[in-house]
């Protein structure tokens, strides 16, 4: 198979980018999308150009580091994929392939398609957690939980934070995450105990982040490669107003 | 964890500003309902009996009157709010993507609200010229046929008079359109963001929105079209 | 004897670390907060500890290369962790898991260590719950268990296939919570490239800062490892693309033993390769091996479509060959299988190298809804990989290198042979002997990190208390940094004709062909000459594009694969001067009808290996191996 390319490249944070053309050929239809860039790469650096940036680590789909957005859709053509876990098959031969970093204001870039995704982390550190220290817990089975809460519960912790969600929304609104992990612990008898505090600190947080409202549009939920559900927002935002006027 | 004496008031935050919306957009879908209600009885076809009987008595009952400005404060709120929350979501993303396909994922309608908004807004000024604002401030119109006086008309006489300009209908009609499609987004949007999304319940409300957002911008756009036609008399 | 010593308290195994902690010296609370430790990685072991040492009051300096410390690989782990609750009530306790995990290790594990995993297994899963991690759970709201590789009884705790994930972000949420109290100060996409001794202690790092490429110094009373594990020295393996060596080994280069680096996991259920452009090999989880069955067709050569193989022309191996343990048998074991069978020409699809694990029967037996809410993520993953349904075609499964036993020697303490280095989860060797449990990395990792560490950094961080932070302008970091700096810039200059990737490939092919799943004295010499020519080549040959100040994942690569050859230099001696078969190791020459031979008369100890100088010969030194609660016997899962 053989694609025309067209990546952003940007030098570093403070540099101006652009969209850069490259064509590969010989790809097999088998090649995952990365092992494809893997390859353009080998050859810019053979010919003593600069590789690629982009982001990856695990390349199964969970860790949540590969990024790209590709042909106009967060993590590539295909629902509930992350980019390593789309292959050339998914593409058709002669195709022109847009490859861009996912674009936030909150998500700066470090280079061509690595973005700082930091203020997730940060969001956590306000309420992400149960505040337990190790060792000051009762046995396991002393606290029993609903199997469909618990289900509800491992749904909503199934996201990556890969930041898609953010990356597909027209507002760069990071309610799908934030309302996951409010989710989580919000249906859990372990989280309800500082449920409250939890969603007004991460609310809040989001918001000095940058990210913007939620509109509804359900790009998000659409483009989540984990297919973390809208219902989550929705209970984000009950805990919300709860919590406000309690 | 951080206390709660630290967090920001309800509406200070995006999603604080987002139930305002959703709130005021609720209110304004059941002024929808009303106002459509009245309007259609000119479908009964008696020379506007029925129907300026109703005008009359949205423009002298008390309740009617108050609730009237709490329609206006609504819209002002819903706007306002709108203004605000896209002044900020503009500043979200500065740099754009060069290759986007939205399509894929969302519904056109439900990403362009304010466009659709700003749209029902210029109408509803040129609505507002038309109807309201010679029945509460000018003392041209008349309560019915039997009490006019000279100069005067009643309701359905202006209304039949207006939509005589095909220019008007098509405006009507084409307004009509834009609050359908922002209903359709707007209805179960509403619902979502005060946080009423259950695994029973949410798909009736999809439903009732959507055949609501047909049916109520359906049947105001009738109303200019079967006057225009003489369809009614 | 030789100059290990593993400190191994006196007394009866079941009371060994009760007493310990009973006994250990303690750090009050405000000689805590003087006290700083680094702990490098951000995995179970790493977060956990982090964490920990916070909530205790320690100063706490955290760093991954990723971009955020949630992105570890222990998130990759899908099947689940084990935990000696007996919530079963099928005869469990903490004794079996025990004896389960040194026999699943081929007795190549010490006592106590083992012992004191098993005991604190039980308060993980307590610790992980309270934290809102969310397992499985049965309808009357109580975890549910399900049984893994080696063991005949259900202890394992499990989250869908998102065990791992589950875990770390579990561990994560507790870091992220001492991060937001000031406790942990969080270094994201750093790289340890540097260690610093000063007067024979470990106090510091060099830390390249990736985003820049700025080499920062960090001052620290103990430094803790938690990096991880070698697979990808093999440069296919279901590591992570990220996962190196390069802070153990260089730890190793400035003192620290390594012990046991030719114990490598080969794990039976991979999805085979399909290319030589592939760039990782991806697990599917053991849990699979719970309702899928094992075969390749009885024929040779035999290219019929699966469906087409009627069942008694299939040879279910697992099954025929270890009948109590079955599709359970072990990894080690049920690797080997497979390549037995494929060697023989009974593989299957189109390389030949891949084996069935086939679902079938469960789908008719339990019906798909119940097949799909256990493994359904799985599955999907398969169809995304292959292209082809599991629901429908049996799966097609090869072994690939998976974990690494073997790492920085540690004491009981969990330190290494220097004093003040700490190495915790994967990155140490302490535990899982020759070959790992199923499910036993998940625990290990947090039995280190939650349960282990932070009372046996103590001991240590006890007699520290009059230590002033030392100054970073200090000639030991001083020259560390130089150091680092140094071989940066070498790397960069040396612009020869070959790529990294293409050092790092050919370094894969020499260890898996030679140093993989079975290994000949002849084929091993011959790796070491391969090795030595390779590390030569790489230095005089390597192009690495860009500079040293910037965000450079080329030049981040090329230290990582240089460290790699050295290590694989180590791990073909370990391998040469192991003259038996046990676990991960499989020697060619010593075996029993093709089952592993273990000679325990010359080899019941921990090979630890002393850096010497890069080209010459580390020097071995051998921890031997007490067994006294549990006779040696022959590993049988038949």
């Amino acid at each position: 198979m053989k694609f025309n390319l067209k990546i952003w490249r940007q030098k570093n944070a403070q540099a101006a980018g652009k969209m850069v053309d490259y064509t590969i050929e010989n790809i097999n239809a088998d090649m995952s999308f990365l092992e494809m860039m893997d390859v353009l790469n080998e050859q810019l650096i053979r010919k003593g150009d600069e590789p690629v940036a982009f982001d990856h680590d695990c390349r199964e789909g969970i860790c949540g580091m590969c990024s790209m957005h590709i042909n106009g859709r967060p993590h590539g053509p295909l629902r509930g994929t992350t980019t390593c876990q789309l292959y050339m098959r998914n593409f058709t031969d002669g195709e022109t392939i847009f490859i861009e970093p996912f674009r936030a204001n909150s998500f700066p870039i470090i280079r061509d398609l690595v973005v700082d995704r930091s203020a997730f982390d940060r969001i956590m550190q306000v309420g992400g957690f149960v505040s337990v220290n190790t060792g000051q817990v009762q046995d396991a089975n002393n606290i029993p939980v609903n199997k469909a809460d618990a289900d509800l519960a491992m749904d909503a912790a199934s996201c990556i934070g890969c930041g898609a969600c953010v990356a597909a929304c027209k507002n760069a609104s990071a309610s799908l995450f934030v309302s996951a992990k409010i989710s989580q612990y919000a249906l859990l008898p372990q989280g309800r105990i500082e449920a409250q505090e939890r969603v007004l600190a991460m609310v809040n947080q989001m918001d000095e982040e940058g990210f913007g409202s939620c509109t509804n549009t359900g790009a998000c939920e659409a483009e989540c490669p984990k297919g973390i559900s809208l219902t989550n927002i929705a209970r984000m935002n009950r805990e919300y107003y709860v919590a406000s006027i309690s | 964890m951080n206390k709660k004496s630290g967090t920001k008031s309800l509406f200070s935050t995006l999603i604080g500003k987002k139930m305002l919306m959703g709130l005021t957009g609720l209110f304004l879908i059941t002024f929808l309902v009303v106002h459509c209600g009245i309007n259609a009885l000119i479908f009964f076809n008696d020379g506007g009996e029925l129907f300026n009987k109703g005008a009359e008595f949205m423009g002298t009952n008390l309740l009617i009157r108050t609730m009237e400005i709490v329609l206006f404060l609504g819209i002002i709120a819903h706007i306002v709010d709108a203004l605000l929350l896209t002044l900020s979501n503009n500043k979200t993303r500065i740099v754009k993507y060069a290759h986007q396909k939205p399509n894929a994922n969302s519904k056109w309608y439900s990403r362009w609200m304010g466009l659709l908004g700003t749209l029902i807004l210029m109408f509803l000024i040129i609505h507002l010229k038309h109807f309201w604002v010679i029945s509460r401030f000018t003392d041209h119109i008349a309560h019915s046929e039997l009490d006019k006086l000279p100069g005067q008309e009643t309701m359905f006489a202006e209304m039949k008079e207006i939509f005589e300009n095909p220019m008007v209908v098509l405006l009507y009609v084409a307004a009509m359109v834009s609050l359908a499609y922002h209903l359709m987004h707007g209805f179960q949007s509403a619902f979502q963001t005060m946080g009423w999304n259950h695994p029973k319940y949410t798909p009736a409300i999809k439903k009732i929105g959507f055949w609501f957002s047909i049916i109520i911008p359906f049947v105001f756009a009738l109303m200019p079209i079967a006057l225009h036609l003489g369809i009614i008399k | 004897m030789s100059v290990l010593d593993s400190k191994i308290p006196e007394g009866s195994l079941e009371n060994i670390w009760s007493d310990y902690k009973s006994h250990v010296k303690l750090v009050n609370p405000s000689n805590k907060r003087k006290l700083e430790v680094i702990v490098v990685g951000t995995g179970l072991a790493g977060a956990s500890a982090a964490a920990s040492l916070a909530e205790l009051g320690y100063k706490v300096k955290a760093y991954c290369y990723q971009d955020s410390p949630r992105r570890a690989h222990s998130i990759a782990a899908q099947g689940g962790i084990n935990a000696a609750k007996n919530y079963k009530n099928d005869g469990d306790s903490v004794f079996r898991l025990f004896y389960d995990t040194i026999k699943g290790g081929d007795f190549r594990a010490r006592e106590a260590n083992v012992y004191r995993l098993a005991e604190v297994s039980a308060s993980i899963i307590d610790q992980c719950v309270a934290q809102g991690v969310p397992f499985a759970r049965e309808y009357g709201g109580l975890l549910d268990n399900r049984s893994f590789g080696g063991a005949q009884v259900s202890r394992t705790f499990y989250a869908r296939g998102q065990t791992g994930q589950q875990l770390l972000l579990g561990a994560y949420s507790a870091l992220s919570r001492q991060i937001g109290l000031g406790n942990v100060e969080m270094f994201s996409r750093h790289e340890m490239v540097e260690l610093v001794n000063i007067d024979g202690k470990t106090r510091g790092i060099i830390a390249r800062d990736l985003k820049t490429g700025k080499l920062e110094r960090h001052f620290g009373h103990a430094v803790v490892l938690a990096t991880g594990g070698y697979g990808n020295v093999f440069f296919l393996s279901t590591n992570a693309m990220g996962c190196n060596v390069t802070a153990a080994w260089k730890a190793h280069k400035k003192g620290a033993f390594f012990a046991n680096p030719c114990y490598t996991q080969i794990h039976p259920t991979c999805i085979p390769v399909s290319g030589d452009y592939q760039s990782k090999l991806t697990l599917m989880s053991e849990s699979l091996r719970n309702d899928g069955r094992v075969w390749v067709p009885k024929k040779q050569g035999d290219k019929r479509k699966a469906i087409d193989i009627p069942e008694e022309e299939r040879d279910y191996y697992l099954e025929r060959k270890y009948p109590s343990f079955g599709n359970l048998a072990p990894r080690d074991i049920a690797s080997r299988a497979a390549k037995e069978a494929c060697d023989d020409g009974r593989g299957v699809g189109e390389s030949g190298l891949a084996v069935y694990l086939d679902f079938a029967d469960a789908i008719k037996r339990l019906g798909k809804e119940v097949v799909e809410a256990r493994y359904g993520n799985l599955f999907d993953m398969y169809k995304h990989i292959t292209n082809e349904d599991p629901y429908k075609l049996p799966m097609r499964i090869y072994p690939a290198v998976h974990y690494t036993m073997g790492g920085l020697w540690v004491d009981y303490n969990l330190m290494t042979t220097v004093k003040g280095l700490y190495a915790t989860g994967e990155c140490n060797f302490s535990d899982h002997g020759a070959n790992r449990l199923g499910a036993s990395a998940l625990m290990q990792g947090l039995a280190d990190g939650y349960f282990v560490l932070p009372y046996t950094i103590g001991d240590y961080l006890s007699g520290e208390i009059f230590t002033k932070s030392i100054s970073t302008d200090h000639p030991a970091f001083v020259e560390a940094e130089k150091a680092a700096n140094d071989r940066i810039e070498k790397l960069l200059s040396v612009n020869g004709n070959r790529t990294v990737d293409d050092f790092h490939r050919e370094l894969g092919k020499i260890m898996w062909d030679y140093c993989g799943m079975a290994r000949t004295a002849e084929g091993l010499i011959k790796a070491k000459g391969l090795l030595s020519q390779l590390r030569e080549d790489f230095w005089k040959d390597v192009k690495v594009t860009g500079s040293a100040n910037e965000l450079n994942i080329d030049l981040e690569k090329a230290g990582r694969v240089a460290d790699f050859i050295e290590l694989g230099e180590l791990m073909v001696n370990d391998a040469l001067q192991r003259n038996e078969s046990c676990g991960g190791h499989f020697r060619v020459e010593y075996q029993d009808e093709g089952e592993a031979k273990r000679n325990d008369d010359e080899y019941a100890y921990v090979s630890a290996w002393e850096h010497k100088g890069v080209g010459h010969e580390a020097q071995l030194h051998k921890e031997a191996l007490v067994f006294e609660n549990i006779k040696l016997a022959t590993r049988s899962y038949k």
